[in-house]
């Protein structure tokens, strides 16, 4: 019964280890405003291009952006700022006015008179 | 004290899992913009009783389990929004007024052909709304409307119409029907009339190698059709068809869905032609009468929150055609010398499957598995000549998609295997073959989301016929500038020619077959190996503020050996050999589309075309090829009314140039032809009042001047007589053809 029971504390740990190394790749959610085709593609791109980020995913109905990446290599501060970097505002940070209005104007999403599509 | 830290140990890890809290705020937009927590809205777990109202700052807070995957937020004045859950992270969510609902639709127009500029293959979308311009009926005839793929009559006999791409035949397509293989082997000279055009809900053509996912085979290019889906809106359509000369169509279609993962559809499809033309009075029928029934069953499986799709088909299929001298009765004049008649009569049996599979967590990784079993059987005597064909073929294919650190590199790798045995009978002659090839492919694509991607990819098969052999393929596109696309492509193709079953026009003449065997392993021949090389160019801009795309393609196709159908050695025989390096098929395209208005467009395209092959008497173009053919397409429809109902008009023109014809100096004067057949333009036009979305019909006539090639059939007063040859046709034999037909839709 000993044995048995140190047996599976020994594979319950290394499970618990085994999980915790995978976990090097984060898949996290986030909020990242944008309005159109034209942010998604962006948002899309400007996450690929970050190093580290395997995957991204924005939906403009929710504003969410989903990433899958390396968290040794980036995380969703980074992520964020590069969002904002590239226009788009985030919770944490928010792009400067500059930045923001170097979009296409399709893609002001701080206008609410702008009409979603 | 030992068992105790054991026991932690274990359990520890099973605490972390127990059941939480998923916490988060729920907000809307106040009058002066800025976003604010709403108090009262309710919060519940779809399909549970398990709910929760959010407090003044607008936060909640919810019992989470795994099994819960939809939230759902409700509030009076607002729109019910449902959030998918991956996990316990606390999010915000963002609540729009109901008045929001009615959101406006920046309307541009779908267009109904396009090339992406994105893709790094040159792939041609034809969709839905394109294929209703064309008249009818199956997919041979889908093309009309499409500069990039010539469609020819391929005899005198058949009235089929045969496919061409680059100035190759469809045998050099690879054609599939959703990514399985289907025209090929003993379906290559009447497959693609199995396809009914109602059934098809879009279509790519590839030009160039194409992809390695699907086998070795396609040297031209590739065309693949999307059948409509049985979790289709509309439960019922009904598209009947009726045409001048006296042909009839049939589809309905009945979607059901069975349950919330299953959904079928029955198409069934029929269609005949029993009234005797001979407008050319040579005492044979312009068009063989015929009637077909295709049954189709599909079944699709989605479970979108495990990641699964499956879809099963089983089609039946049951094709008779009658064809020769008017008076010819098959009950009594079959194989008699007095009057010539031709039967083909084919059933064909298709099963396939597939499933798919997408990891939920990680959406770049998936697996697709594809198995289709078809029996084609083909039995057919023309005059004397007796022609059967039976081809069974298997064909799986198991495809794993990943990726290569990140999105930006793909790739996909796997396996396919297929069998084909024939069982093919050339008058007393027995041909039977079994082919069997296992291959592995590997198939590599950067994207880097901007300005530049590419697809090279790589497979090798074993085959008993065709020895062990590697296909490499290699697409890139480069966009230089806005609008902009340069793309480059360059691939491999080998396959074995089925010199009987894609040449059977051969038998509807008094054309010995004459086989120069050079000891290869399929009918004495070498397989057939050619490079396909092209660039292409795609320019978008704007006249005067609209829309407009310039394409200028230029593909060569380049033969290490070709198995040369030789017409030209002799008016009484065809010579069939290999002909190793010499055999080229190039193609340059320019094609300008001009969207005039929302309404109106048009599409303007010219073709050139340099065929040759080595024939016994020297390098000559290849016959019934035009040098030059030029193609115009206007289309205009109107704005949707209130009811959904809109008119809809298109003409089509084509110029075709003149084409060498085959050598018939050694006939006797009456049986020769000219060397070149002339120039000819051919006009087609349709019209279609939708009256709403579920009701519309359609007019429309084909070949309006009604051209007509002369003396479409040599010796035609001598059927059994050394000259007879129906073989040599480049012009519609049938003058002008009008039709009506109608279209209901319930959903």
């Amino acid at each position: 019964m000993k044995k048995l029971l140190i047996v599976l504390a020994v594979f319950s740990i290394s499970f618990t280890v085994e999980a915790q190394k995978k976990s090097k790749t984060s898949k996290e959610t986030f909020m990242v405003d944008g309005i159109c085709k034209m942010c998604k593609d962006r948002i899309e791109k400007v996450a690929m291009q970050t190093k580290g980020v395997k995957f991204a995913s924005y939906d403009i109905d929710k504003k969410e952006l989903y990433c899958i990446f390396n968290n040794k290599k980036t995380s969703v501060t980074e992520l964020k700022k590069a969002m904002a970097a590239a226009g788009h505002d985030t919770e944490e940070f928010k792009a400067t006015e500059k930045a923001y209005l170097a979009l296409d104007s399709c893609c002001y999403y701080r206008d609410e008179t702008l009409e979603k599509h | 004290m030992k068992k105790i830290f054991c026991t932690i140990l274990i359990v520890l890890p099973l605490f972390l899992q127990a059941q939480e809290q998923l916490k988060g705020k729920v907000m809307a937009t106040a009058k002066n913009g800025d976003v604010v927590g709403l108090q009262g809205v309710s919060v519940y777990w779809a399909g549970s009783t398990i709910g929760t109202i959010s407090n003044e700052q607008g936060e909640f807070s919810i019992a989470y389990e795994k099994s819960y995957k939809s939230l759902v937020f409700s509030y009076v004045g607002y729109k019910t929004d449902t959030v998918i859950v991956k996990s316990l992270r606390p999010f915000e969510h963002v609540m729009r007024e109901a008045q929001d609902l009615d959101e406006v639709v920046v309307k541009t127009k779908k267009k109904k052909s396009s090339v992406s500029y994105l893709y790094s293959a040159n792939i041609l979308t034809v969709n839905e709304d394109e294929l209703l311009k064309a008249a009818c009926c199956n997919l041979s005839e889908s093309f009309a409307t499409n500069p990039s793929i010539d469609v020819n009559f391929s005899d005198a006999l058949t009235g089929t119409k045969q496919i061409k791409l680059l100035g190759l035949t469809s045998p050099y397509i690879l054609i599939a029907q959703e990514n399985i293989p289907n025209v090929r082997g003993a379906a290559q000279a009447y497959g693609l009339t199995f396809t009914p055009g109602t059934w098809i809900e879009s279509i790519q053509i590839t030009k160039g190698a194409g992809s390695v996912v699907n086998g070795y085979e396609s040297i031209a290019g590739q065309i693949n059709t999307e059948l409509k889906k049985p979790t289709a809106k509309e439960k019922l359509f009904v598209n009947a068809f009726g045409s001048s000369e006296g042909r009839l169509e049939l589809n309905t279609h009945v979607n059901q869905k069975v349950s919330d993962r299953w959904s079928t559809s029955l198409f069934l499809h029929g269609n005949m032609h029993k009234i005797e033309h001979d407008t050319n009075n040579d005492g044979f029928l312009d068009m063989p009468i015929y009637d077909q029934v295709n049954v189709l069953n599909r079944w699709q499986y989605t479970d979108v929150e495990n990641g699964f799709v499956s879809f099963l088909n089983f089609r039946y299929l049951k094709d008779n055609k009658q064809t020769g001298q008017v008076d010819f009765n098959p009950d009594t004049d079959k194989f008699s010398n007095l009057i010539w008649g031709s039967e083909i009569n084919t059933s064909r049996v298709d099963a396939s499957a597939k499933l798919g599979y997408v990891f939920p967590e990680t959406p770049y990784e998936s697996v697709g598995f594809q198995f289709a079993y078809s029996n084609h059987d083909q039995n057919a005597y023309f005059g004397l000549r007796n022609y059967d064909i039976e081809h069974q073929s298997i064909y799986a294919n198991g495809i794993f998609n990943s990726i290569l650190g990140s999105t930006l590199h793909k790739f996909k790798a796997g396996l396919n295997y297929t069998y084909d045995e024939y069982i093919e009978n050339v008058d007393a002659q027995d041909y039977s073959r079994n082919e069997r090839s296992v291959g592995g492919f590997f198939e590599y694509n950067f994207d880097n989301l901007d300005d530049f991607s590419l697809i090279a990819g790589l497979r090798m098969d074993v085959h008993n016929l065709l020895g062990v052999f590697v296909t490499p393929r290699l697409h890139v596109r480069y966009a230089p500038w806005a609008k902009g696309v340069l793309r480059a492509s360059v691939g491999r193709g080998k396959r074995s020619a089925n010199i009987f079953a894609e040449n059977q026009k051969i038998f509807g003449s008094s054309r010995q077959i004459d086989l120069r065997s050079t000891q290869g392993k399929i009918y004495g021949m070498n397989p057939e190996v050619a490079w396909n090389y092209g660039v292409s160019y795609l320019q978008g801009f704007n006249v005067f503020g609209k829309n407009a795309e310039l394409t200028v393609d230029y593909y060569t196709t380049r033969f290490e050996n070709k198995v040369i159908i030789d017409y030209d050695e002799n008016p009484q025989s065809v010579v069939i050999y290999d002909a190793e390096n010499g055999a080229y098929a190039s193609n340059l395209q320019v094609q300008l589309n001009y969207t005039w208005s929302n309404a109106v467009d048009f599409r303007f395209a010219y073709k050139y075309y340099d065929v040759k092959s080595p024939y016994l008497q020297g390098d000559m173009s290849d016959p019934l090829q035009a040098k030059h053919r030029f193609f115009a397409n206007a289309g205009y429809e109107s704005t949707r009314n209130a009811k959904g109902g809109l008119w809809r008009f298109d003409v089509t023109y084509n110029w075709i140039g003149e084409q060498r014809l085959p050598f018939t100096g050694l006939n006797p004067v009456p049986y020769q032809l000219p060397e070149n057949s002339p120039s000819y333009s051919l006009v087609n036009a349709q019209m279609t009042k939708v009256f709403s979305n579920t009701f519309e019909v359609y007019v429309g006539g084909e070949n309006i001047g009604a051209y007509q090639q002369k003396n479409a059939i040599v010796a035609s007063n001598d059927p059994f007589g050394p000259y007879f040859d129906t073989s040599q046709i480049y012009a519609p034999i049938y003058g002008a053809m009008y039709y009506a037909g109608l279209r209901f839709k319930l959903f």
